[in-house]
Parts: C-alpha cells; sequence; structure tokens
C-alpha cells in the first residue's frame, strides 16, 4: 500500500476492484466503514461477482473478468475529456510535461520495439526526449506538446469509450458513466479517493498493467501522496508483504535490490548496472533516492558475510549465486517436470530435491496436474508444515489428478512438524507496511520446532560436511555470518536486529564527531554506508530496531494529526513514514492541497506533519515528490516495464473473445506460457465459459479445512452459477456441478445465484462462472473438496511471473 | 439484592418479579446496522465461544448461510438474501438471534414459573434449571427464535451474553463484529446513533430507510437499521410482530385466575416426584424448523 488501512478512514471516494476487502480482509474493512460512517464516503465496487463488498457498496458496477483494463482506461478518458482531473498536480508531480523519444508508437495492438521471435519487448524504444548536449529530459511544462506524456496518454486511451467499455467488458453504459462520475469527482483539490485492489488484479497475465492503469488514473486525478489517497494493495496473507520485502522472489535481494545476474561478474559492474541516474535538469531536480544504492548493497554483503566480507574480495559479492535466466517458482516446475533445466548458462539436468516450508504447492500452483508430475520426478522432498498438506501426501493424490501410479514414486519425503504463527516470536509486515511484533502465545505440539530452528539445524548440518569433507563453491557456506546466542534456535529479535542493520566500526559525521560506536544498532538507512562501516540486511526495514529497542513492539495510540499516522504504533517502512510520496500531498509552495487533509506541509524550515517523503529541510521546488524515480516525478509513462509504457487491454490467454481494438493482436504478445505437454490451452468453442476463482472470509488459504470450527462456518466445495445458465443446463441449487477446462475436471455443489449475470460481450451473450479455492484431499474426510488449480492455466504476467488464476475458460455440466 | 441491572422486571408464570422500581436502572440495547454487515460470522464464531456451545454439523447446500436457521448450539446467525424487485438487487445480510422484546412472547407463553425472566435492563434470559421443555415459548415468540434441545430437553437461546453485561462488557457478537455494525450501551443513546443512521441513509437515496424497533411487542432491546424499512421482510423480519393474542390471553387473564390453582396442584407434583422420580429426558430427533436461506 502506498498508504494504509487506516487511512482509507480519510477518503472520499473509495473504488474497489480486483479485490473483495469484506470477504478478504474484513478487519481492514472497518476503515472504509468509517469513512462511509463519518464522512458520507463512496464506496464503489467493480467486480465479475455482486460480492460481499458490493451487497453494502453505493455504487456497484459488473465486469467481465480479466477486463479491468478496458474499464479503467475508460475511467481515464472519462477524467481527460470532461476535465475532471487535477491539472496543477499532473503538471507539478508528474510526468505529464515529459517529453517522449520519437521512436515511441502503439499501432495495431503492439508498441513499438516489438521483437516477434523472442515475443519481448526492447524497452530502448520508449525512452524520453533527451536533450543532445545536456542529456537533460525535456518537458513542457503547458502539457501541449502533442509528443508530452499527456497528450500520449490521451491519444493511447481515446479508443476507450463508454461504447467500448460495455463492448468488451460488459458492464452497461448507464453503470460504467455512473462509476465515472462518482471517481473522477476526486479529481481536484479539495477532494480525494483511494483504490484498494488484490489479486483479481495481479492474478492475470496482465497484471501488472492493471495496477499501472490505477497508478496512472490515481496520478491524474491527483490522488498518490495524500490522506485519502494512493494505490493500495491489500496483501493476500498477513505476512505477504514482508516476504516479499525480504528477498521472496527470485529476482530480488532484500529489499528489491536486484539479484546479481551472470554477466555482472564484479560488485563495480554490478552497481554501475543497478545504480539509476538522472538526465533531469529542470524543472524539479530529483534526489534520486536509488543513487545509494552502493550503501544498501554493500551493507547487505556486510551482513551477510560478516568479517570474511573486505573490500579486496568485493565484500564476498562473488559468493552470491548469479542467475542466469528465469527461476520463479513455476520455472523451477516445469524443469523439475521436463527433467531439464536450460538457460542462458546452458542445459542441465532438472531439480533431484525440494524443501518446501509454509508452502503448499499442490494447492497453491496452477495446473495441478503438471505440479503432482513434477514432484514425482523428485529423488527427495522436504515439507515443513503445520498440518499435513497436500503436497506433502502428492504421492497418493487421487487419481483423478493424473500423477503417477504411487508404486511408480520413487520420491523420498520428509515431513517435518513445524510451528503455527501463534507459536513463535516473530514479526509480521501488513499490506500497510507496517512491521508488528507479535509473540509467542504457546509452544509448538510434540515434536513440532520453528521453522527458524529447523532451517538453522539444516544449515549448521551443511556447515559441518563442508568443514569435513569440503564440496562445491565452500565459500558460500563457510563465510555465512551466523552470530547468534544460541545458532541451533535463533532468538528472531536478534534476526530482527540484523536486518535493522549496524554500526561496524565507529561511524562519524562529516565534522569527525562519533554518532554510532562499532557495534551500535543504527537509527535508519540514512547512515548506511558503501566501504563497510555498516551492516544491514533489509534497507528499507532500517530503523525497526535501533539502540532505543524492538520498534516493531510498539504500541502506542497517539496520533498528532488526527488523520489516524499514529507514529509510535510498531514500524512503517521506510523510514517510520505512513503514506509514500506524502510531498505530492502539497502544492509547489509546500500548502497541503486539503489543510483539513495535511500530509506534510512545509512551515519555512522543514516539512512536518508524517514523516516527509523528501529530505526533512529541502525546500519546495528542490527536489521532485517522486524521489525513486529518476526523473522525480510520479510516471504517465511507464518505460520500464516489459510489456509496455502504457496499459492496453489484451484479452486473457483464454479468450472469451476477439480482441475488438485489435483483432491481430487479442492476447498480450509478451505473456509467459510453458511449453509441456501438460501446458495445454483452451479456445472458446470447446469452453465457452468464463471462469475465475476466489478465496472465503471463513476460510484460510488451505491450512483451515483442518479446522471443524471453520468447516461448519463454510462445510464445503461449491461453484457459484448464475440463475438463468443454471436453468438452461438443467442444474439446480444445492445439486452437483461439473466444470471441466483444457487441463482438467471437477465436480462440487452448485450454488445458483443472482449475483453472477448473463453478460452480453461484443454483442454476443457471455456468460462467467467462480469457485473458491479452499479444498483439497486432505483433512476431515467429510470436508474434503477438489484443487480448485486443477482448471487454471500456468500463463503469466511477463513483469511478475504470476499466473492468470482469475480468467480462464471452462464448460459447465450437470453432473451425472 | 441483585448485581445491577439484574433486578427482575418480569418472570415467566409468575405474577410479579422482583423489581423494586425504586433505582434508576438504563436499558441496555444492541444496535445492529444491517448497512454496514459484511457477514463476515465473526459474531457466529464469538457467540459460539464464549457460550462454550458444540459444533453443529453443517453440509454445503448451496448458501452462504452457515445453516438453515437457528440451533440450539447456535445462537447467532447471520441470514443471506437475495432480493430482486423491478431491476432492482440487493444482496442482504441480517443477523438473526433474540430480540430481547419489552413484551417478551416467549415469557409470556412459558408455563414454568422463573424459566424466562426479563430483567430490569431489558435482557430476556432462560433459566435452563426451571425451563421443562415444553416448548410453549416457541409458539409465543413472533421471530421464531427459541429452539429446543433434544439432548438436554431445553430450550436455549442468545442470552445478550448477560453475564458478560453484567461486569461491564458488551455481548461477544459485539466484541468481535470487525466493521462496527454492532454497537451495545444505554437504549436511548443508541437509538439516537440509529435514527442519525437512518437519515444519512435516507440522504443517500434511501428513502425508505427504518430503524426496526417494532412495537407490536413493546419495542425490542435489540433494535436494527434496514435501508429497505419498507421491506422488513425481506430481511426475514415479520413486518408487525406480535405476540399471539392467545399467548397474551393465557398470561394476563387465565393464568391469575389459575394461580390459585396452581398452587394447589404444586401439593400433587410433590406427591407425584416423591412416588415416581424426576423427568427423565427423552431421546429425539430435533425438528428442524425456519424459513429457506437464499
Amino acid at each position: 500500500m502506498t498508504n494504509g488501512w487506516v487511512d482509507i478512514k480519510n477518503a472520499d471516494v473509495i473504488l474497489v476492484m480486483g479485490g473483495n476487502p469484506a470477504e478478504n480482509h474484513p478487519c481492514g474493512f472497518k476503515w472504509t466503514v468509517e469513512a462511509k460512517r463519518t464522512r458520507n464516503a463512496k464506496l464503489v465496487v467493480v467486480d465479475p461477482r455482486f460480492t460481499r463488498t458490493a451487497s453494502v457498496a453505493d455504487v456497484y458496477a459488473p465486469i467481465r473478468p480479466g477486463t479491468d483494463i478496458a474499464f479503467l482506461n475508460g475511467l481515464i478518458r472519462y477524467a481527460l475529456q470532461t476535465g475532471r482531473y487535477h491539472e496543477e498536480y499532473v503538471r507539478i508531480h508528474t510526468s505529464g510535461p515529459y517529453i517522449v523519444g520519437d521512436k515511441y508508437a502503439f499501432e495495431d495492438g503492439l508498441f513499438s520495439g516489438f521483437d516477434p521471435a523472442q515475443a519481448e519487448y526492447d524497452k530502448s524504444a520508449w525512452a524520453y526526449r533527451a536533450d543532445p548536449k545536456t542529456k537533460a529530459y525535456q518537458v513542457d511544462p503547458t502539457m501541449k506538446h502533442p509528443r508530452c506524456t499527456l497528450q500520449l496518454l490521451k491519444k493511447h486511451v481515446e479508443r476507450y469509450t463508454p461504447e467500448m467499455v460495455e463492448r468488451i467488458c460488459g458492464t452497461p453504459k448507464d453503470q460504467f458513466l455512473k462509476v465515472a462520475e462518482v471517481v473522477t469527482s476526486t479529481g481536484n483539490a479539495q477532494r480525494v479517493g483511494t483504490i484498494t485492489y488484490a489479486l483479481g488484479w495481479t492474478q492475470h497475465s496482465v497484471g501488472v498493467q492493471m495496477i499501472r492503469a490505477a497508478a496512472t488514473l490515481q496520478l491524474l486525478l491527483g490522488n498518490v501522496g495524500r490522506p485519502g489517497g494512493g494505490v493500495n494493495a491489500m496483501r493476500g496473507h498477513s505476512n505477504i508483504q514482508g516476504s516479499t520485502d525480504l528477498a521472496g522472489v527470485f529476482d530480488n535481494l532484500t529489499g528489491y535490490l536486484a539479484t546479481p545476474r551472470g554477466e555482472l561478474t564484479d560488485l563495480k559492474t554490478y552497481l554501475k548496472a543497478e545504480t539509476p541516474t538522472t538526465l533531469n535538469g529542470a524543472p524539479w531536480p530529483t534526489m534520486n533516492y536509488w543513487s545509494n544504492y552502493p550503501k544498501f548493497m554493500v551493507s547487505l554483503l556486510k551482513e551477510l558475510y560478516g568479517d570474511a566480507a573486505t573490500k579486496e574480495n568485493d565484500w564476498g559479492y562473488q559468493w552470491l549465486a548469479k542467475v542466469d535466466g528465469n527461476y520463479s517458482w513455476l520455472y523451477i516446475y516445469d524443469d523439475m517436470y521436463r527433467g531439464s533445466s536450460q538457460r542462458a548458462g546452458g542445459t542441465e539436468p532438472g531439480p533431484e530435491g525440494l524443501l518446501t516450508f509454509g508452502f503448499n504447492p499442490v494447492g497453491v500452483g496452477p495446473n495441478t496436474s503438471k505440479i503432482i508430475n513434477a514432484l514425482s520426478k523428485l529423488k527427495f522432498l522436504v515439507v515443513g508444515d503445520n498440518y499435513q498438506i497436500e503436497t506433502a501426501t502428492f504421492w497418493k493424490a487421487p487419481k483423478e489428478y493424473g500423477g503417477p501410479d504411487s508404486s511408480q514414486i520413487k520420491t523420498e519425503v520428509f515431513q517435518l512438524p513445524c510451528s503455527g504463527f501463534a507459536e513463535t516470536d516473530g514479526s509480521f509486515t501488513n499490506s500497510a507496511r507496517w512491521l508488528q511484533w507479535k509473540w509467542k502465545a504457546l509452544d509448538p505440539p510434540g515434536q513440532a520446532k520453528t521453522d527458524q530452528e529447523v532451517l538453522a539445524r539444516i544449515f549448521l548440518a551443511v556447515r559441518d560436511l563442508y568443514r569435513k569433507e569440503g564440496g562445491a563453491l565452500p565459500e558460500q557456506v563457510l563465510n555465512v555470518s551466523w552470530n547468534y546466542t544460541d545458532p541451533v534456535n535463533p532468538d528472531l529479535g536478534e534476526v530482527l536486529k540484523e536486518i535493522n542493520g549496524k554500526a561496524v566500526t565507529d561511524l562519524k559525521d562529516k565534522d569527525g564527531k562519533v554518532i554510532k560506536r562499532a557495534g551500535q544498532q543504527l537509527d535508519g538507512f540514512s547512515q548506511l554506508q558503501d566501504d563497510g562501516s555498516t551492516s544491514c540486511g533489509c534497507w528499507i526495514h532500517s530503523g525497526v530496531y535501533t539502540e532505543a529497542g524492538n520498534n516493531a513492539a510498539r504500541r502506542g495510540t497517539q496520533d498528532p494529526t488526527g488523520l489516524g499516522m499514529h507514529p509510535d504504533w510498531a514500524f512503517s517502512w521506510p523510514a517510520n513514514r505512513r503514506i509514500l510520496y506524502n510531498r505530492a500531498s502539497a502544492d509547489a509552495q509546500g500548502r497541503p492541497w486539503d489543510p483539513t487533509r495535511p500530509g506534510i506541509a512545509w512551515n519555512g524550515k522543514l516539512w512536518v506533519g508524517d514523516v516527509p517523503d523528501i529530505l526533512p529541510n529541502s525546500p519546495p521546488g528542490q527536489y521532485g515528490a517522486f524521489i525513486m524515480n529518476p526523473e522525480g516525478v510520479g510516471r504517465l509513462f511507464t518505460p520500464s516495464l516489459n510489456d509496455g509504457p502504457f496499459a492496453e487491454h489484451y484479452e486473457a490467454t483464454e479468450a472469451a473473445i476477439e480482441n475488438p481494438l485489435h483483432p491481430k493482436v487479442t492476447s498480450s504478445p509478451v505473456t509467459v506460457r510453458f511449453h509441456s505437454n501438460k501446458d495445454v490451452y483452451g479456445t472458446r468453442d470447446q469452453f465457452p465459459v468464463v471462469c475465475t476463482t476466489y478465496r472465503l472470509t471463513e476460510m484460510y488459504h488451505y491450512w483451515t479445512h483442518h479446522t471443524n470450527e471453520l468447516n461448519q462456518l463454510q462445510p464445503g466445495f461449491f461453484i457459484e452459477i448464475p440463475e438463468e445458465l443454471a436453468r438452461e443446463k438443467g442444474i439446480t441449487n444445492g445439486s452437483r456441478a461439473r466444470v471441466t477446462s483444457a487441463r482438467g475436471s471437477i465436480e462440487g455443489v452448485a450454488m445458483v445465484t443472482r449475483r453472477l449475470r448473463q453478460l452480453t460481450i461484443d454483442g454476443k451473450r457471455v456468460w462467467h462462472i467462480g469457485f473458491p479455492l479452499h479444498w483439497g484431499y486432505e483433512g476431515d474426510p467429510k470436508h474434503v473438496g477438489p484443487l480448485a488449480n486443477f482448471l487454471t492455466p500456468s500463463a503469466m504476467d511477463p513483469n511478475t511471473w504470476t499466473p492468470e488464476f482469475k480468467t480462464f475458460l471452462v464448460r459447465l455440466e450437470k453432473a451425472s | 439484592m441483585t448485581a445491577d441491572g439484574l433486578e427482575i422486571r418480569q418472570s415467566s408464570a409468575s405474577v410479579w418479579g422482583s423489581a423494586t422500581e425504586l433505582r434508576n436502572l438504563k436499558v441496555v440495547s444492541k444496535l445492529i446496522d444491517t448497512t454496514t454487515c459484511i457477514g463476515c460470522k465473526a459474531c457466529e464464531v464469538a457467540c459460539q465461544e464464549w457460550n462454550d456451545l458444540h459444533i453443529v454439523p453443517t453440509t454445503q447446500t448451496g448458501t452462504y448461510q452457515t445453516m438453515p436457521s437457528l440451533d440450539a448450539n447456535y445462537w447467532n446467525l447471520i441470514k443471506f438474501r437475495e432480493v430482486e424487485e423491478s431491476g432492482f438487487f440487493a444482496w442482504l445480510l441480517r443477523k438473526d438471534g433474540c430480540m430481547h422484546c419489552a413484551d417478551p412472547g416467549c415469557l409470556k407463553a412459558c408455563p414454568a414459573p422463573g424459566a424466562i425472566v426479563q430483567y430490569q435492563n431489558g435482557i430476556v434470559d432462560v433459566n435452563p434449571e426451571a425451563c421443562i421443555g415444553c416448548k410453549m415459548c416457541e409458539t409465543g415468540c413472533p421471530f421464531d427464535i427459541p429452539r429446543y434441545s433434544a439432548k438436554t430437553d431445553k430450550m436455549a437461546k442468545c442470552t445478550l451474553c448477560v453475564d458478560r453485561v453484567q461486569v461491564g462488557l458488551e455481548p461477544a457478537c459485539v466484541k468481535a463484529c470487525p466493521t462496527g455494525c454492532l454497537e451495545f450501551g444505554d437504549k436511548a443513546e443508541l437509538v439516537a446513533v440509529a435514527k442519525a443512521r437512518v437519515e444519512q441513509l435516507k440522504q443517500n437515496g434511501f428513502t425508505q430507510a427504518a430503524l426496526y424497533d417494532p412495537p407490536g411487542v413493546g419495542g425490542t432491546t435489540v433494535i436494527t437499521v434496514l435501508a429497505h424499512g419498507d421491506h422488513p421482510e425481506w430481511y426475514g423480519l415479520p413486518k408487525d410482530p406480535q405476540v399471539p393474542v392467545a399467548v397474551s390471553l393465557w398470561k394476563n387473564v387465565a393464568r391469575p385466575l389459575a394461580a390459585l390453582a396452581i398452587a394447589g396442584s404444586f401439593f400433587a407434583m410433590v406427591a407425584h416426584y416423591l412416588s415416581f422420580g424426576p423427568k427423565t429426558p427423552k431421546e429425539g430427533a430435533e425438528k428442524p424448523k425456519g424459513d429457506k436461506p437464499a
């Protein structure tokens, strides 16, 4: 989230798309209700289903699954055509005035720079126009120049008329216009609106572009950086934000530093490639905060390798694993399934073994049959979990999932009972970026151990073997810094201290005065150095555990601004800032757009209010508001994504219709697909019904069907079917129905409802259905159910490699 | 003297309660704002856990609703209803449970002395010790709330967490509600809160919004904000609930006349007990009842 849960109470309009917070984030949803009650805020819900959130909405509009970009571009067009956007904000805080280079073009569904052979874009085609001498960006403050990003955006969205939105999304024109009117009512200084979304946006082959379109809309409306505004991801798990912050994805080290690639052979080359430079001259010079990249990276290496990391050995850079291609987890399963791994580094055999902790790939992954078959090719599998999950027993999955007969599976499975969240101390990092400490409520039962103890024991045993017997790349293992009071069961408080960072040697200010003695905890990332004098496990979290103690454990409820920022409650990364980009909450002179809802304000000497997202004593005009972008402004045009600088509507990989905008390029040309014999995709003539998957408030992922109190509340799997479609198929409420995709077929109880409707898409009748994903074959036999992802495809977003769980094609029948 | 608020105003099959009416005791209330209820069922779980009730086996029958209707082990159930009328569609979610009527039909219908009592604070409570499992309370209730348990041969329903209220806490359901659609407090104050919310709804286009506090049962301790106040039946609420005439006659006319007879029969009861021992619970299936959920 750019803002936070509590801040939603400051909004005048709350647009919920690609999410169902009343269902999946009921505690966070209280702030939406608060805004409705106290500010008479309007809740707008756009969703394929009339959801629990829709049930309390002021405005609801239906939409065909996967067509959100068409809807959002329609809103952008409406704002630009009617003038209902915040022009002054756009001029000073966004890239609206920036002029784009001559190579950029968009034609027949393709952006310039497309390479059909590789199915990739050459992004250099989308560069800003730079002054040939100074290399500075060129800007037109009047935003009239035909090549400025605002004019290009206007041209790009011209096609998304309300009629086109209706044709693509199936949203009746009057309902679309109602949404547009309410949402764009915030395109000014007086009002502010927020957008909240979740996996209903991320899990598409165009997921990142959906969020990009929302960010563009919010920048146009002047809603980014302001209390009550922002683009707010409602994370799918209590600590998923923490896992992404701490290198949960293969191409990130901690704090979103890049995993080194093979060609970056030494630290200097790596830092040169990853540290952005700025070409900016005027009118808003930028802090380009990422120019501090070397300090973050060297401090991380110093944390990983301790005394072994020296200037002479590049602080141990050579010991980091380098990637030679994509190792996102579905690629690893693809390697496993095919028994071979092909990357830039050559062809190697697929993985032999797998350690999986707190993760149930058989339930979570798309195309279940492929996952089960992939696991059956391993020599060994280690599963650490607090329940007997389907992954641990993949070898006895019911026959219909298409796995080999268990007598043919040679995989040796080790099940390690691990603690649950209440059985260990630690921290959760929530959607609002708060690191919140929690305390153990009880001991793990029986022989179960905490995850950190299990991992520590494995690491120490491997290190012992290396010491005794040697092995490949010994420095990687032997040089790891492991200085815990109890090395076998590291205290997570000590780990949090490492994440925060400390002074390795005495740290002096520019006058030579010692500000931190060697060994003292740092105050924050502004103290990090690139000379080995500081260590820090995750730069964005620095400040969480200072000499004052564990700030994540703070529970102060003071609210000096009255806007629910609560600076003494836990720790909000970065720097305890509650609202990102908050410099944009004020105008060019540093006066809040809305004095009743100030983010920060310039008092003549300092920025006051929230922790400023800018140098605290830099006068207005010195730096642009978006300090993490080298151009210093919010981007209406994004030259860094893999699938285009503007969001464009593409159909899902399994397309329900031909794309009315450009029939030759129906689905995204750069979507990633796999090519094994299990990776099959359906067509609309065989599979005419659009299908989506989701979660329920009564259940948590694949865990809670092991809990009979909750099985009472949601006793089993069901398929939601529109009333008219059910009638056509002879399916009655409570009877059994069967859903089949190109990959699998599952059966369940039909929930016949009027909350899903037939939509008219491009003049044709299109049905959509959906089902929740919480069940599996493990647990109480009375409450087992089909694995929803048996049906979902492994087509992926080209930026995040997130699978397209939310839109695929199926056939629906009455079960015999 | 009983604790604050627990002086008995009325007691079943008794002519008088124990209330002295000397103390100025407040009437409590629970406000349900259906327009901000998201049907998350936190109240259902909190109720079951606080009251130590057993899990009720359920099966998926094609609804989000936990079970068809209340149960002796489930005193708090959110009803899910799809309503469609001339192009207008709503998914109405309402927490169902005892309304704690000012004029409680269950109490009036109950023939067992002291089995159902109404405290000065408005809570209508059950006393299992005195309950004889005759199910007469079901006939007296216009909201279809009391449930008979064949296992215990007693009736059961929401007590408004009288044990919590007595020590100054809100009922468990209110404590658990994440959106604040449930509030607990003084009735006069909550009626004001509810009326303000109704006004806000009216301004937002729900011209028929209303507070449900039906006069036919003397008003209720549990009051409900409805966006469609002209259609309480859309929420599964009776339009104009009344205590059945027969029950009122029984309580107000017939029973005082019978009081003497009861006193006489008491001696006969004692004689019967001494001869045959206590009544033993009958085994048998509980009759499912209630309406079909949407």
